[in-house]
């Protein structure tokens, strides 16, 4: 391409990508200082600054047992999910048996098929076991949807692994097992590790197969929000909102910290 | 022997430290070792040369335990270890990409045969110095890999190799990732340290002068089978197929049909050399061919006496190209087949330009008789 | 030189033998789990459509083919599918394009601007636009406060706040596979094709677009098969007008509890799916394309 070219091209390049990042991140922005308004209603600019709404969201046991919920269900689902997910990448990356392909398509299916359709079909085959309404019927849910991407994390981390360590190990005399704890799984570790966090988010901010799932009983936080949004609207939406972005980007961040980590050759 | 590691033997043994029977190996139809025996003695350095898909890392893989062969055995001093997992086998390998773990420091690298032989914490300390020693690498210990450089991973990668004092040392291409000034010097220091050690060293590699250079024998692989075994010096003087000639080395390939103790072309009959006649054992009209090496070739007149026991055919140079400390032509024959001479600078020789004529002349005891192509 | 044979050397398979077997079972565990969780319930749905009520067989699926406004529901959510696949292609091609020319570094903050996002609830997002389109939210205060308009502008509730918002939220999925095609283009392509005398357009046309077809197909098919299926956007930023099918299964459980037809409908919406996929799949890789999701 030529110098004049990608000079105006990439000069209007630019500007589209920055109203691009506005339109992605903006409308979320706007959310957080919603919450910390003086005022009555959810308006912006706020008016002047307080911690009422989040007073408020703290006081309110809908929110806060709703918070607790979806952190246990969400630190369970991580933990289920990439000692499952894990074990699977490795069973499939260095393993042999038939119906591979069938296996691939079903460990990703929970990501294709509507969630809505998952979210029903879930409630009556759990409600049959009682399970609908519980953490134990939620992680069960949650890790279905969320071991896929477990799965493509640390077979990621296994593909860009160097064989030839492996064969290295045993050559210097470690057995089967010895080289899997000792050179395979450090190595996969970091993939292990950011596949549990994306695990984690997936629970922490997963709606509508919990609509179905869960019960007045036990309630997830974004069900929670989910109710309240289409009801009545007050700033303590916004102070939950906030919540549930912060912890997001808090754990997106250190995944992708993680992810670096990955030892390369 | 000294404490920590094996002190070099002072001459080899003869006892057997690798014996190949009929290996092979299939991947699928497709021979890819097609029947390999080979002896190996201890503190023996064999190179396996040949080109890509020649199978000679299949067999070295095969003798590390990391391929399961289809047939034939592998014996390790007079042991039969065929069925044995690699982790038992007790062979050092030396990787071409190295293969160091990334998340441990050289010394831990080093180390990690070491725990696995369970060898006590403060013995496997010294070792692991000595070999860092051994290297030249003593203060580099605390290093992570990706903080090296290629050569510098490449010594570490030995020193974790022979710390354990295996019983083999297998090298699968380990200079081929580096520059050609880094390999040249590493080549050396393999050498030595292999000699130092005494260790008994399976090397492969595609480039010939690494091996020339490095190896007590050679074998040559092709098609799954080694063509020729030999020090480098067999290889080079005495090829036994058009398949050794051409590869190792440059040469001069003269087609034709073997009767009377000459071979015998539309361009001229050229005699061969009693012992070179004797080697090939031809019969009469099968198809031959005379190698001789650029170096041996002599470029003369066409006008003159022939002196007795020389060969001779006539060319015309097309290129002259001057190389320091030889002069090389690019010679055309009267067929249209080019040819090469290394001549040789220093000398009284004769500088020949583009477009004369002139004659190649040997002597009949340079050139090399091997069977021709349809043999 | 002879020609050697074409075997590739060291192609042998690594520590065979019993190991093969334990590797393997490894993976056993997570496809009964996924077997139980998640293939029985769906079948379960399945089943529940042509056995809910007692006796109706294929009623359910009649019941929904035959009612207009069903159909209805059917056509708006392919509509606005088709509508958000376009916006997010426009969109996004040209960043992922932006993506794979500046230096890594700034990509790689690019990426994440597009990561967080991904990440992000999907609720909270949709909350958002909500807060910002709604009569007494931020556009319409602020074009009030600075008179431009009298009347609060009808920005939610209707197609248009639906396709914005689920454009919004569906742009990941569009940009991070383009962007993994696109990383992958040799840059010195394009320049080629202008040493050759392309012109610039011409040279980005016929060498760069071609070559990151892939990466169109498959971010065109993630978008619209997510689209299909979205519940919490069209909800809270449409009216009943822009009623999609996932809200349609919805209502009819929680408002009707019509199990039977909830579940006929939700069978068609995995059928529409699954044979989108299927015509895609002959195109692009699926594992590819959801592998571009994890990797970031």
């Amino acid at each position: 391409m030529t110098d004049s070219f990608r000079r105006w091209n990439r000069s209007l390049l630019v500007v589209f990508g920055v109203f691009v990042i506005v339109f992605l991140i903006g409308p979320s922005i706007v959310i957080v200082p919603m919450g910390f308004t003086a005022g009555q209603s959810l308006s912006f600019p706020p008016v002047g600054f307080s911690l009422n709404w989040y007073g408020k969201m703290l006081s309110d046991p809908a929110w806060t047992s709703g918070f607790i919920n979806s952190f246990q269900v969400a630190v369970c689902t991580a933990v289920v999910a990439s000692v499952l997910g894990t074990m699977t990448a490795l069973g499939i990356a260095r393993g042999r048996f038939p119906g591979k392909t069938i296996a691939n398509a079903l460990i990703l299916s929970p990501l294709v098929v509507p969630v809505i359709v998952i979210g029903i079909g879930m409630f009556s085959f759990f409600v049959r076991f009682k399970l609908s309404g519980t953490l134990v019927g939620m992680v069960i849910a949650h890790t279905a949807l969320s071991v896929p991407y477990v799965v493509v994390s640390v077979s990621t981390s296994l593909r860009s692994m160097d064989r030839n360590l492996e064969m290295a190990a045993a050559n210097l005399g470690a057995n089967p097992w010895r080289t899997f704890r000792r050179i395979t799984l450090p190595l996969i570790m970091p993939g292990v590790f950011a596949g549990a966090l994306f695990a984690f988010l997936e629970s922490w901010d997963e709606v509508v197969v919990s609509i179905f799932m869960t019960t007045t009983k036990f309630r997830t936080l974004p069900v929670v929000m989910w109710e309240q949004v289409r009801q009545v609207v007050d700033p303590t939406v916004a102070a939950v909102a906030t919540v549930l972005l912060a912890t997001t980007t808090t754990v997106l961040t250190l995944a992708l910290v993680v992810r670096r980590q990955t030892p390369v050759r | 022997m000294s404490a920590h590691l094996p002190s070099g033997r002072a001459v080899r043994t003869d006892r057997t430290a690798l014996a190949l029977r009929g290996l092979r190996k299939m991947f699928g139809d497709v021979a890819a070792v097609a029947g390999v025996d080979l002896d190996v003695q201890e503190g023996e350095f064999i190179t396996l040369l040949g080109p890509s898909g020649s199978g000679k890392t299949t067999t070295l893989r095969m003798i590390a335990g990391f391929t399961e062969q289809s047939a034939g055995s592998i014996e390790i001093d007079g042991v039969d270890v065929s069925t044995v997992p690699p982790h038992k086998r007790d062979v050092g390998m030396v990787f071409q990409n190295y293969a160091l773990f990334p998340h441990m420091t050289s010394a831990e690298n080093i180390e990690f045969p070491l725990q696995m032989r369970k060898v006590p914490k403060a013995e496997a300390k010294q070792k692991v110095a000595d070999a860092l020693k051994l290297v030249k690498l003593d203060s580099y210990g605390p290093r992570y890999p990706r903080q090296m450089s290629g050569g510098q991973q490449q010594r570490i990668a030995l020193a974790r190799a022979v710390v354990f004092q295996p019983r083999l040392l297998l090298m699968d291409e380990p200079l081929g990732a580096l520059d050609k000034k880094l390999r040249e010097a590493l080549q050396l220091e393999i050498m030595h340290i292999s000699r130092q050690l005494g260790a008994t060293v399976i090397y492969v590699t595609h480039d010939q002068e690494e091996a020339l250079v490095m190896s007590d024998r050679i074998a040559i692989f092709h098609d799954g089978k080694i063509e020729q075994l030999g020090s480098g010096e067999d290889l080079y003087e005495r090829p036994i197929s058009l398949f050794v000639a051409d590869f190792i080395g440059e040469s001069n390939i003269l087609h034709g049909k073997f009767a009377g103790g000459s071979v015998v072309a539309e361009l001229g009959t050229w005699r061969v050399g009693d012992a070179a006649a004797a080697r090939a054992s031809l019969g009469a009209d099968s198809p031959a061919a005379l190698v001789v090496r650029p170096e041996r070739l002599r470029l003369i007149p066409r006008t003159g006496d022939v002196p007795a026991g020389v060969n001779t055919v006539d060319a015309t140079v097309t290129d002259v190209l001057y190389l320091g400390s030889t002069r090389k032509y690019e010679l055309r024959l009267a067929n249209g087949q080019g040819v090469g001479v290394r001549q040789q600078l220093g000398g009284p020789e004769t500088t020949w330009n583009p477009a004369d004529e002139v004659r190649l002349a040997w002597d009949v005891d340079a050139g090399v008789l091997v069977a021709g192509r349809g043999a | 030189m002879s020609a050697p044979v074409a075997v590739k050397e060291g192609a042998g398979r690594v520590m065979r033998g019993p190991l093969i077997s334990r590797w393997g079972a490894l993976a056993v565990p997570l496809l009964l789990f996924l077997t139980f969780a998640f293939l029985v319930p769906m079948f379960l749905i399945v089943v529940r459509s042509v056995t809910d009520p007692v006796n109706i067989g294929m009623g359910n699926y009649v019941t929904f083919f035959t009612t207009e406004a069903n159909m209805r529901v059917l056509g708006n959510t392919f509509y606005i599918a088709t509508v958000c696949t376009v916006a997010c292609l426009a969109i996004g091609y040209p960043y992922a394009y932006l993506m794979s020319i500046v230096p890594q570094r700034v990509a790689g903050i690019m990426l994440v601007f597009v990561l967080v996002p991904f990440w992000s609830s999907l609720l909270v997002r949709t909350f958002a636009w909500e807060v910002i389109l709604r009569d007494t939210g931020l556009i319409n205060t602020l074009l009030l406060n600075l008179k431009v308009i009298s009347e609060p502008l009808p920005l939610i509730r209707n197609t248009f706040s639906v396709i914005l918002g689920m454009s919004q939220i569906l742009l990941p999925f569009m940009v991070l596979p383009l962007y993994s095609v696109m990383q992958k283009i040799d840059p010195e392509l394009t320049r080629a094709a202008a040493n050759l005398g392309a012109p610039p357009f011409s040279a980005f046309r016929r060498v760069f677009v071609p070559l990151s077809f892939p990466g169109i197909t498959a971010g065109c098919l993630l978008v619209f098969v997510l689209a299909l299926g979205f519940y919490i956007t069209p909800t809270i930023l449409g009216s009943a007008r822009e009623t999609m099918i996932s809200r349609f299964i919805a209502d009819q459980v929680q408002v009707r509890v019509n199990w039977g037809l909830a579940s006929a409908m939700a069978v068609v919406l995995m059928v529409l799916t699954f044979v989108v996929l299927a015509v895609a799949s002959r195109f692009v890789k699926l594992r590819d394309v959801y592998g571009a999701l994890g990797e970031g």
